[in-house]
């Protein structure tokens, strides 16, 4: 297995965990487990997707993020918001407020994070048009997706699009830009609203690149409280701030679903969100199931990234307000209000020659060994282990299936006496002992899990 | 050696490729070459798509170890009479509903013989067909 370790956003809080075994049936990379009573992630098996997060009853589960004090590090104080911020707020909250409450609480600049991604579309069409050999070639755009082919689909890493995210492009513009005002380098930052975990990660880690093009992350769900907070608790607000106008009409949509694919033009493309969604159609692509595919646009999230861990409120109602944006934004473009031609555009050869990121490479969580004879010789175990298994997956184990608890006994990470079907038949042959098997569950479910209820009632 | 077998459904096109794609998982464990399992997979389905089509069913056999796969498909009938011509590109004997759901084009058993490394086919007409494939790891 890949000894690469990646930065995580997603943590679970093992003060408020009491293990109910929600986010380790719901993993869709089975990278979840109960020990202790506690839910613990295997990191090398997360993709960031944050389907835990979603179903995690008690919060326990939550988004690292970085302290908002810590914006006062630099003199210079970017923040680049993606519109489906905007999409939080109900529609009496003009884009013109939440603009004029953030220069308010802090920050020296705000910029839309899609100002870049009509570039960002030209890039990737190309890159598309470039690389025939290599259909169908699947975007990057979310985070999630792309960890979730370097870990189960290693075999399509190779289509994925190597071209930095629109927040890196914004982010590269803006640094380029105050410094050319004159900003000392070390002065500049640039903080990023995220919407979900796997921005974070990805900030952190970047996937094939050295260094990433912002200097914090900031979670929405905080970002929304602060500035909803402001805008309730205030009366007046300066007029002279208006929003940036740096986003075409249809790059306010970008995030949302078929956000990237309206933007080419290719015979066979697909847009599909929801991660099973995803992981259900790439088991097709990679068998070549489906012929003369061009380009796939995959988000994690169902409704994409209206529907992000870290947005608040309804994903729908989200989606509704950014269409009803664009809408408006078009008409505007229509009648000569506002220039489809933005700023950033000047700067297009600039962000061109940025606009790559490295070799992206499979870290495939499939492979047993690196060494096939090893390989097979943990396959055979695992089936073996399996095949005496109830195949129940009951989860009493504190694995999500039966088939992972035989790889986790196979890897020596579980015993097979975990199992309470192993436990009930060793108990009849008199080779394990009822105190034992109360110890074996009480180190996967905790002391509490195993108190005596019925006597002590 | 690790042994597994899956039972094929005449005229079940809705479960094509169960065979292949439990292939493809195990293969995927002992990090084996992409390609190598593309063209596996690929060499599967289409035996398994012909015993569904054209044969009244069957059973599918794989046997694996360190160094290759083989895969073992008998059918229970009604046997190729001329196995040259069948295996000559875009010579099919499929009905007419069969080409209609897309398969039936010919392309089976020749598809096969370009993605394995060892191919036989035995068959005798009323009893079945036995195709039996090798792929080598190594090579």
């Amino acid at each position: 297995m890949n000894e690469n370790y990646f930065y995580h956003a997603l943590r679970i809080d093992h003060k408020i965990c009491f293990g109910c075994t929600l986010c380790m049936r719901n993993c869709p990379t089975e990278a979840i487990r109960v020990r202790n009573g506690k839910a613990t992630i295997y990191e090398n098996k997360c993709v960031d997707c944050g389907e835990c997060y979603k179903v995690c009853p008690s919060g326990a589960v939550y988004v690292a993020e970085d302290d908002f004090q810590s914006i006062y590090n630099f003199k210079h104080r970017v923040v680049l918001m993606p519109s489906v911020f905007l999409g939080q707020f109900p529609e009496d909250i003009r884009a013109s407020q939440v603009y004029s409450v953030i220069l308010e609480i802090g920050f020296t600049h705000v910029f839309e994070v899609e100002a870049s991604a009509f570039l960002h579309s030209i890039l990737s069409n190309k890159y598309i048009r470039e690389h025939e050999t290599k259909k169908p070639l699947i975007s990057t755009f979310c985070p999630a997706i792309v960890r979730l082919i370097q870990v189960k689909f290693p075999a399509l890493v190779d289509s994925l699009i190597p071209i930095k995210a629109p927040v890196d492009f914004t982010a590269i513009y803006i640094r380029k830009k105050l410094i050319e005002e004159g900003a000392n380098p070390e002065d500049i930052g640039i903080f990023y609203i995220t919407p979900c975990a796997a921005k974070i990660a990805a900030t952190k880690s970047p996937v094939a690149e050295d260094a990433s093009t912002v200097d914090g992350v900031l979670n929405m769900d905080t970002m929304y409280n602060i500035v909803l907070k402001e805008i309730k608790q205030k009366k007046e607000f300066n007029k002279n701030i208006t929003a940036n106008n740096d986003v075409t009409s249809d790059c306010v949509i970008f995030s949302l679903t078929n956000g990237e694919r309206r933007l080419n033009n290719f015979k066979k493309s697909f847009a599909i969100d929801e991660i099973h969604n995803v992981i259900e159609f790439l088991e097709r692509v990679e068998d070549d199931e489906i012929e003369d595919l061009d380009f796939l646009e995959l988000r994690a999230c169902d409704e994409s990234c209206a529907g992000g861990i870290l947005t608040c409120g309804n994903r729908f109602l989200i989606n509704d307000r950014m269409m009803q944006r664009a809408k408006k934004l078009a008409e505007r473009e229509r009648n000569g209000e506002t220039s489809r031609r933005k700023a950033i555009m000047n700067e297009r050869e600039y962000l061109t020659q940025n606009s790559h990121v490295g070799r992206i490479k499979p870290r495939s969580m499939m492979v047993l060994d690196e060494d096939r004879s090893v390989a097979f010789q943990k396959l055979t175990k695992i089936k073996e282990i399996e095949s005496k298994l109830p195949h129940t997956d009951c989860n009493v184990c504190g694995a999500p299936s039966c088939h992972a608890l035989a790889e986790d006994v196979a890897f020596d990470r579980a015993s097979m006496t975990d199992c309470v079907f192993m436990q009930r038949n060793l108990e009849k042959r008199g080779s394990l002992k009822v105190e034992e098997s109360v110890e074996i569950m009480k180190n996967i479910w905790g002391e509490d899990k195993l108190k005596d209820y019925i006597l002590n009632k | 050696m690790m042994h597994t077998e899956f039972i094929v459904v005449e005229g079940d096109f809705a479960n094509a490729g169960k065979a292949s794609s439990e292939i493809k998982k195990t293969l995927k464990q002992l990090n084996i070459d992409n390609q190598k399992i593309k063209k596996i997979v690929v060499a599967v389905y289409e035996a398994e798509v012909n015993a569904i089509a054209h044969a009244y069913g069957g059973t599918i056999f794989v046997d694996l170890d360190e160094e290759k796969i083989c895969v073992l498909i008998k059918d229970k009938g009604p046997g190729i009479p001329d196995i040259a011509r069948a295996m000559e590109k875009g010579y099919s004997t499929a009905s007419a509903k069969v080409r209609e759901m897309g398969f039936g084009a010919g392309m089976g058993l020749p598809n096969i013989k370009n993605n394995v490394d060892e191919l036989d086919i035995q068959s005798e007409v009323g009893v079945g067909t036995e195709i039996k494939m090798i792929v080598n790891f190594n090579s």
